[in-house]
């Protein structure tokens, strides 16, 4: 018998996403030396800028290995957000019992798409499009405004929101003052990182993570095993705005304000995220540790153009997109080679 | 089969009646909503209203149902692409990062073939990546979806491009001396030119034959995949002359604004129109009429007091209630508790 | 319920829309017995399979199994496999995706005290599994890195470790070869020294006769007996299954007097499609009739599949009335003057929300283009035309097609062919599942067919049809033309030809 290739497709697409991080982001510290890239700080705000976009992309991580999808995510994130900035700014209310709230329509929101999609059998694409229409219309229903949270609105919420959490000293450097800089983190990434780690776990060491890759692999087959497809697609939907609404918080946490054209082409983001990292569309195949480069990646993509200072911000959701499009094109060509090898 | 059933089973039955509700509605709200009067030379109305502004949402409407048809998907970037073409047609006209002008660039007509062109390149781009590559159509949409606007920004430098230019307004306002809204003209025009294409050549058949069976379309000797790029070139031209429009009424280039939330309301106009968002048959009327309705009711909504923002939320509450009636899995539920029901009332009659 | 007897299915009826799929069928399987299940393509093996193992819910009949108290109804394939009903298809029914490990026990992991999957024990153990099939491979590899007998091997391997007492293997050789064949089969042996019954369901005879203990013969949905292995040889068998009694095979003599001209209308030379047939050589003249024979399964739809481009040949040429031809799909034989209607009617054939009209058109369409659309007036004209013709049963015109009976709707695509006024006419299965009264039409219309000029290839299941129709006939046996009949044709000579080594 013929050696087996373990080097198979989904693992090059997995070095890729990997390589090409590493290469962008040694790009940016060449080019942008000067400007402070090569900080470890710089990196570290990598991931407090997209502690959020993280937990919504291992979300929709295990959406897409069920073979869906869910464009839902950013508009949900604005609601999220509004609903916080809303009953912190305006009504004055506690934000422990905010986030609870948050969390249970996170519950509910995709307890009744998962179910619209599991069980009625309704395209997901069609569904998660109306909710995201649905959710960011509740937001302007919610308040049209854009409201800040501030200090006197909530102390506790601002405390968390710019908690630092020091690294190691030897990880800083000395500024111009002599005066040691040590590099710091915030909160939301200890959550981030807290999520991408469950997922991982769930996706690998449990019965209900198995059924996803299952389901995504063939779902024909996946019944014909006796596993209970439509539970496990439900369940995939309920959990990805669930910690869409974990996101929600971060990226509140992170903007500290709620309006109608927040996180905007957010689903994008977390898509992208997924895809760059090894993600396939037609499901089955990825990890969480691939959609965190993913996000590293896209993190790294806008944190070029704000460093160039003179590109357009529009750049970076551009390349996003370019980025999404040519992984989406390497993907079916993968998969183009690999039917053709095994006629 | 007794005639209200008839009525009901009719394609046409759906947008009609939904469009004929909101009428209602209005009319017990506002005695004065079918009022029609001239002011300034120019037709003057609620009705006028929803007839002038349903014009973008009906001509997108027609590319959205042929790809529908097709692809058993929907294409989600058509607003973005509005967004484009506008942004590329007032870029042509007023220079780069020009952002207000009153002399033209390039002659106007240029300008205008180059927004459309741009939709059509758009188009082909997501034919491209359906027809030949098998994407989801949601998902090879969705990269245009926040691309286009992207890109949009770009051509026009991040700013508002403003074409002060009297005859550009015309497209989306009023030619003068013409008391009807231009628009009007546009939105027969393009359905006239696509129910032309598809009464006087087959791609009507052929897209129909592919978006039922593309197997049997294939043995048959129709090129499906080719039959399905077309359909989203369509599409994108669709977007081009509808972002023409829109950019035309506020004779700039809002690249964040133009056509911010249509393809829910071009989704939905097809849905509306009795179509199958599953594909195969369509029916173009109805999603002309479908678009109409979305229109009346945008504008009631807006008249109660409903900002734009806000009646996404309805729309989306209809879109579910039409797809989930439209499940299979639904009509069979549907269908087993009726018979249920009736072997049980049956199962009563033989009892007494 | 006698002692011995693991699974009785008795008066099975099962209907689906339009067509009774098993009219009372039977079947019965003893402990540790191998159990042959056969019959044509449609005669409902299948169907009987999937009402046991709860895949479909049958309309009536009893179905008892040993160890379960009172008639059983599977609603899933769940509850079969509690039962102790495992089974094994022919699609390969696991996740490509996922590892050879993860597809034997997907469902029933191992679970550590945490509750949490034991990645290792359960890689020991398919390990081991593996290893007792004698197949020694990397069970942490995914599974589409191996090739389709492994998989195979695999779903079987699935299969046997569920503890079952019947085990249904539903024609799960075809993509093995014969080392993978012996080893199945040591494992088949294997386990009815266990006790364990199996029902073996395969269109190749060689493997009835080289493991099975008995067979159930079906046909048309119904039963046709139960017979021993010693008291039916094989080309009772193929009797039996086609629907001949062996005894009063009387030859029947075409009908109508062959008009065959020396010009040749098509040649193909080594055309070849990977993985369904192998390279072969065919010529057909002007005004010949060539029948496509062989058992389902054997490779006679590929082969005019081949040739028509439904699936493009990857070797050899093809010459149509002298001139090479090259065909990358079916729009390029079309203009060639070429005609298929395909076996899969529901697949491949029908259009069925659009009208009959537009059905009837469609080809003729396709060849003129898009832009020469065919004048409303004339799309009628043709309609009718060919509705009044093939006599096709429909309310109007533009009825949807799916509306039409399996035989009308047959007719429909046959006239979407006819109206392309084709040179060269390949029918697959045209008269499956169609009445008696329309099959003799269909024989008649061909007959005239071939007298107008017209070359027409003919592929049945049944041979009677075929001996009325053809005057030269094409073998078919695994993916291969291993042979050709002419002249003295008859039921018995066909038989034997199809079943091919010892009588």
């Amino acid at each position: 018998m013929k050696k087996l290739n373990k080097f198979s497709g989904n693992t090059v697409l997995l070095l890729i996403t990997i390589v090409l991080f590493i290469g962008m982001y040694a790009a940016g510290c060449v080019i942008y030396s000067a400007k402070g890239f090569t900080h470890v700080q710089t990196f570290l705000n990598l991931l407090i800028t997209n502690a959020g976009l993280i937990c919504v992309a291992c979300g929709m991580t295990c959406v897409m290995l069920t073979g869906g999808i869910d464009i839902s995510v950013g508009s949900l994130i604005a609601m999220d957000c509004m609903i916080l900035a809303y009953g912190m700014g305006v009504k004055g209310w506690p934000c422990i019992p905010l986030i609870i709230l948050i969390l249970v329509i996170g519950l509910i929101f995709g307890a009744v798409q998962g179910y619209l999609i599991g069980y009625l059998k309704i395209q997901p694409f069609i569904i998660t499009m109306a909710g995201m229409f649905f959710a960011r219309g509740m937001t302007a229903v919610i308040c049209t405004d854009q409201i800040s949270i501030t200090q006197d609105m909530n102390p506790m919420f601002y405390k968390w929101a710019n908690a630092k959490i020091n690294l190691p000293g030897f990880l800083g450097y000395v500024n111009k003052k002599g005066k040691t800089v040590v590099p710091f983190i915030r909160p939301t990434v200890v959550i981030a990182l807290l999520v991408v780690a469950i997922i991982f776990f769930v996706l690998k060491y449990t019965k209900f993570g198995r059924n996803l890759y299952a389901v995504g692999g063939n779902q024909q087959s996946a019944t014909m095993m006796g596993l209970n497809v439509k539970a496990t697609k439900m369940k995939a939907y309920i959990l990805s705005s669930f910690l869409c609404s974990i996101g929600g918080i971060c990226y509140c946490l992170n903007t500290m304000s709620g309006s109608v054209q927040q996180a905007l082409g957010f689903e994008m983001n977390a898509i992208a995220s997924s895809v760059i990292g090894g993600t396939l569309l037609t499901g089955g195949v990825g990890n969480v540790i691939g959609s965190l480069f993913g996000v590293l990646i896209n993190g790294t993509i806008s944190t070029l153009v704000t460093t160039n200072g003179k590109l357009l911000s529009s750049w970076s959701n551009i390349m996003t997109a370019a980025l999404l499009c040519f992984f989406i094109i390497l993907q079916s060509l993968f998969a183009y080679f690999k039917n053709r090898n095994n006629r | 089969m007794d005639p209200i059933k008839r009525i009901t089973k009719q394609q046409l039955f759906l947008p009609f009646f939904c469009l004929l509700i909101v009428l209602l509605i209005n009319l017990i709200k506002s005695p004065t909503f079918f009022n029609i009067g001239i002011q300034h030379g120019v037709l003057y109305g609620r009705l006028i209203d929803i007839l002038n502004r349903g014009s973008e949402i009906a001509i997108l409407a027609v590319g959205q149902t042929l790809v529908v048809a097709v692809s058993a998907g929907t294409d989600i970037s058509v607003g973005s692409v509005m967004s484009l073409s506008a942004c590329g047609t007032c870029m042509m006209l007023a220079g780069y990062g020009v952002n207000s002008t009153t002399q033209l660039a390039v002659p106007m007509g240029i300008g205008i073939l180059f927004g459309i062109f741009l939709g059509g390149l758009c188009g082909a781009m997501n034919g491209a990546l359906v027809a030949k590559l098998k994407i989801q159509p949601m998902v090879a949409t969705l990269i245009l979806f926040t691309a286009a606007r992207a890109i949009g920004l770009l051509l026009c430098n991040n700013q508002i491009t403003y074409i002060r230019y009297e005859p550009y307004k015309y497209l989306g306002n009023f030619i003068p001396g013409c008391p009807i809204p231009t628009a009007i003209f546009v939105t027969i025009a393009v359905i006239a030119i696509v129910s032309i294409l598809l009464r006087k050549t087959a791609l009507g058949l052929y897209i129909q034959s592919a978006g039922i069976n593309s197997r049997a379309a294939r043995i048959s000797g129709i090129n499906s995949a080719m039959i399905c790029f077309v359909c989203y070139v369509i599409c994108g031209l669709c977007a081009g002359i509808a972002g023409m429009v829109a950019s035309s009424r506020i004779y700039s280039a809002d690249s964040n604004n133009i056509g911010l939330n249509y393809e829910l309301d071009a989704i939905l106009a097809v849905a509306l129109g009795g179509n199958s968002l599953g594909g195969g048959k369509f029916n173009l009327a109805g999603a002309v009429v479908g678009a109409y309705t979305i229109q009346a009711i945008t504008t009631t909504l807006l008249a109660m007091g409903v900002s734009t923002d806000q009646a996404p939320v309805i729309k989306a509450i209809i879109v579910i209630i039409i797809v989930v009636v439209q499940a299979p899995t639904f009509k069979e539920w549907i269908a087993n508790t009726e018979a249920k029901r009736k072997a049980l009332a049956a199962e009563g009659g033989q009892k007494a | 319920m006698e002692q011995n007897e693991l699974i009785v299915m008795r008066d099975i009826v099962k209907v689906f829309p339009g067509v009774v799929a098993l009219d009372h069928a039977q079947l019965t399987l003893h402990k540790g017995e191998i159990h042959a299940l056969m019959g044509e393509n449609g005669a409902g093996k299948s169907t009987i399979i999937k009402c046991l193992t709860g895949v479909y819910e049958r309309d009536a009949g009893e179905v008892f199994v040993q160890g379960v108290e009172g008639n059983v109804f599977n609603h899933s394939t769940e509850d079969a496999q509690k039962i102790g009903i495992a089974t094994v298809y022919q699609e390969v029914n696991l996740c490509p995706n996922l590892s050879v490990a993860e597809n034997l026990f997907i469902g029933r992991e191992p679970l550590t005290r945490l509750g949490t999957i034991d990645w290792r024990s359960m890689n020991k153990r398919a390990k081991e599994i593996m290893k007792g099939l004698g197949i020694s491979i990397d069970v942490t590899v995914a599974l589409e890195n191996y090739s389709l007998a492994i998989q195979q091997m695999i779903a079987i391997a699935r299969a046997v470790d569920m503890d079952c007492k019947v085990l249904i293997l539903d024609e799960p050789t075809s993509s093995l070869d014969d080392h993978e064949v012996e080893k199945l089969f040591d494992v088949m042996r294997d386990l009815k020294k266990k006790g364990v019954g199996i029902i073996f369901v395969t269109h190749f005879l060689e493997q009835v006769y080289a493991v099975c203990d008995r067979i159930t013969v079906m046909r048309n949905g119904g039963f046709v007996g139960d017979y021993s292995i010693s008291e039916l040889p094989r080309v009772k068998l193929v009797a039996a299954m086609l629907g001949k009694d062996f005894d009063d095979l009387a030859a029947i003599k075409p009908e109508g007097e062959a008009n065959i001209s020396p010009e040749v209308m098509l040649k193909a030379e080594g055309l070849s499609h990977k993985g369904t047939v192998k390279p072969f050589d065919f010529e057909i003249h002007k005004g010949e009739v060539v029948g496509v024979t062989g058992l389902l399964g054997s490779g006679r739809s590929e082969m005019v599949r081949c040739i028509y481009g439904a699936d493009k040949a990857q070797t050899g040429k093809e010459y149509m009335k002298g001139k090479e031809i090259n065909i990358k799909a079916p729009i390029d034989a079309i203009k060639q003057g070429m005609a298929y209607l395909p076996d899969d009617r529901k697949a491949d054939g029908c259009i069925g929300e659009l009208s009959v009209r537009d059905n009837i058109i469609l080809a003729l369409q396709a060849r003129n283009g898009m832009f020469k659309r065919v004048p409303r007036a004339k799309q009628i004209e043709i309609a009718d035309k060919f509705i009044d013709m093939l006599q096709i049963k429909t309310a109007s015109r533009e009825t949807p097609l799916s509306q039409l009976s399996g035989g009308n709707q047959q007719k429909v695509i046959l006239a979407r062919w006819l109206c392309t006024h084709p040179d060269f006419l390949i029918l697959d299965e045209p008269t499956r599942g169609i009445d008696i009264g329309t099959k003799t039409e269909f024989q008649k219309l061909i007959l005239q067919f071939a007298k107008e000029g017209m070359s027409v290839v003919f592929i049945s299941s049944e041979i009677e049809e075929m001996l009325r129709t053809c005057t030269r006939m094409c073998v078919m046996r695994d993916g291969e033309k291993v042979g050709e009949i002419e002249g003295d044709m008859t039921q018995e000579s066909v038989m034997s030809a199809i079943a091919g080594g010892e009588k």
